[in-house]
């Protein structure tokens, strides 16, 4: 199978060129967020009524939201759904593989909403999220679980940018470089893990 | 009366931690290089990075996952053993030690935290402790780190007292199912059958610790069958190895009921023990 290397941010014709069970080597950046740094995210949006996304854009665009609302400008960008080890000395990042997905599942809508286009996890996602992903023109991608070792090889430079008081669960920007990844769902909605047999309503 | 330090069973224990977390037991990955054989594609493809990401966490001291887990301690004291406490309060302080100092030593993730707050411990503690007393002047220390991801997916249920066979496997089945690829398989199942809620669900996990290469019962071998016919397959993706290993663990119960528990481990199902 041959393997595609995409960058992120993540632009919109190079999204809808991926399609479900496609391997891909991503480089740039990524975000990681778990669930606290969610939980927090969403409740900081909700408490500041941001229930109109353009408005909330225009005026991140200005300036006058960036203390109080998201730690960074969503638009383009990949999170990463994990928690990784502390760094030992000498090491850029410690193990970091995926924690499981479907616990973010009532967040990830919103945040799509505002202009997130992909999001690293494990496991397969409830059809809320299947059809955000469709309608915001996004991708989930599957990194393998477990295999935090591995990933770990592949971030080039780690930085805390938010929520330091989460410990493990705070947002660190990590530029990565060929992080070897399939493509779960793409933006057309296709599902690797809704196959025949799976189990899972088709 | 045999005596032995509280400082030797902090090391101890810290070091199991650790190790645990560094290096997977060696009859397990021959299980999983044996069932990468018989896959094919995208299964045996996935397993080959399973291995690769074994050999790198034990070749760079790096944990296998970063999820570090919560660890549950399995004690053997023998009668004729004498514990010097040293500053320590009780052996379960002494246990307590040795897992802050493994986790903090060994660079490992700290998870653990107040079931309501929410609130961080900051040193992976408090381990969950079984104590049991045996002949001997022995100590054994089991250490089991469990992560969530397959933790969540465990499953308990009474049921009826005339249940067969078949009953308890449409549950253990339907358990994997609704799993699907969560708790990161191939996955080992470990199933207590029997006693109340509380020993079934000891009896599943204690089953994680038995070896996974020994010879195993007619029961264990068909529900393995059963499993792997699901094609969840490696990490979810499909594949003929859904489980590498399925232990029954069982105990009598009451004319009235029959627990089952099923308690399920990721592909590195990390435990090991040492003697002292």
């Amino acid at each position: 199978m041959r393997v595609k290397k995409i960058v992120s941010p993540l632009e919109r014709k190079e999204i809808k060129k991926l399609k479900a069970g496609d391997e891909v080597l991503l480089s740039g950046i990524i975000y990681t967020a778990r669930d606290a740094a969610h939980k927090r995210m969403v409740k900081g949006l909700k408490r500041r009524s941001h229930s109109d996304p353009r408005a909330f854009l225009r005026k991140q665009e200005q300036g006058e939201e960036s203390l109080f609302s998201l730690p960074f400008d969503l638009r383009g960008q990949v999170i990463y759904y994990t928690g990784p080890t502390p760094a030992p000395p000498g090491k850029i990042i410690g193990s970091c593989g995926p924690t499981t997905s479907y616990r973010m599942d009532p967040y990830t809508p919103t945040l799509l909403r505002l202009g997130l286009k992909g999001v690293i996890g494990k496991g397969d996602r409830s059809k809320e999220v299947v059809e955000a992903i469709k309608k915001y023109q996004a991708l989930y991608f599957i990194a393998l679980g477990g295999c935090g070792a591995l990933y770990s090889q592949f971030v080039k430079k780690a930085g805390l940018i938010a929520y330091p008081d989460l410990g493990c669960e705070a947002i660190l920007k990590l530029e990565v470089e060929d992080f070897p990844l399939i493509v779960g769902i793409d933006s057309y909605g296709r599902d690797i893990y809704r196959r025949k047999g799976s189990g899972l309503n088709i | 009366m045999r005596k032995i330090s509280a400082e030797k069973i902090v090391a101890a224990v810290s070091h199991l931690c650790i190790d645990s977390n560094y290096r997977m037991n060696k009859d397990l990955i021959a299980l999983l290089k044996k069932n990468q054989q018989r896959e094919k594609g995208r299964a045996r493809r996935t397993i080959a990075s399973i291995l690769e990401n074994i050999k790198i966490a034990e070749g760079e001291k790096i944990p296998i996952c970063q999820d570090t887990g919560m660890v549950t301690i399995f004690l053997e004291i023998g009668n004729n053993l004498k514990i010097n406490l040293g500053r320590y309060s009780s052996l379960s302080d002494i246990i307590q030690e040795g897992v802050r100092r493994g986790y903090k030593d060994g660079y490992l993730r700290k998870s653990i935290v107040n079931p309501l707050s929410r609130v961080n411990t900051k040193d992976n503690t408090p381990a969950i402790i079984h104590e049991k007393i045996v002949v001997g002047s022995h100590l054994k220390i089991k250490a089991l780190i469990k992560g969530f991801g397959a933790e969540n997916m465990a499953k308990i249920r009474m049921l009826p007292p005339d249940s067969k066979e078949e009953e308890i496997k449409i549950f253990v089945i339907d358990s994997i199912k609704e799993a699907s690829s969560n708790p990161c398989p191939p996955v080992i199942v470990g199933i207590g059958i029997g006693g109340t809620m509380e020993k079934a669900a000891s009896l599943a996990e204690e089953a994680l610790l038995e070896p996974v290469m020994s010879k195993i019962e007619k029961f264990e071998k068909e529900l393995l069958t059963e499993i792997n016919k699901l094609n969840i397959g490696p990490a979810g993706l499909g594949g003929k190895t859904t489980a590498s290993s399925v232990r029954i663990k069982t105990f009598p119960t009451h004319i009235a009921g029959l627990p089952v528990a099923v308690n399920i481990s990721c592909w590195a199902n990390r435990h090991k023990e040492i003697i002292i």
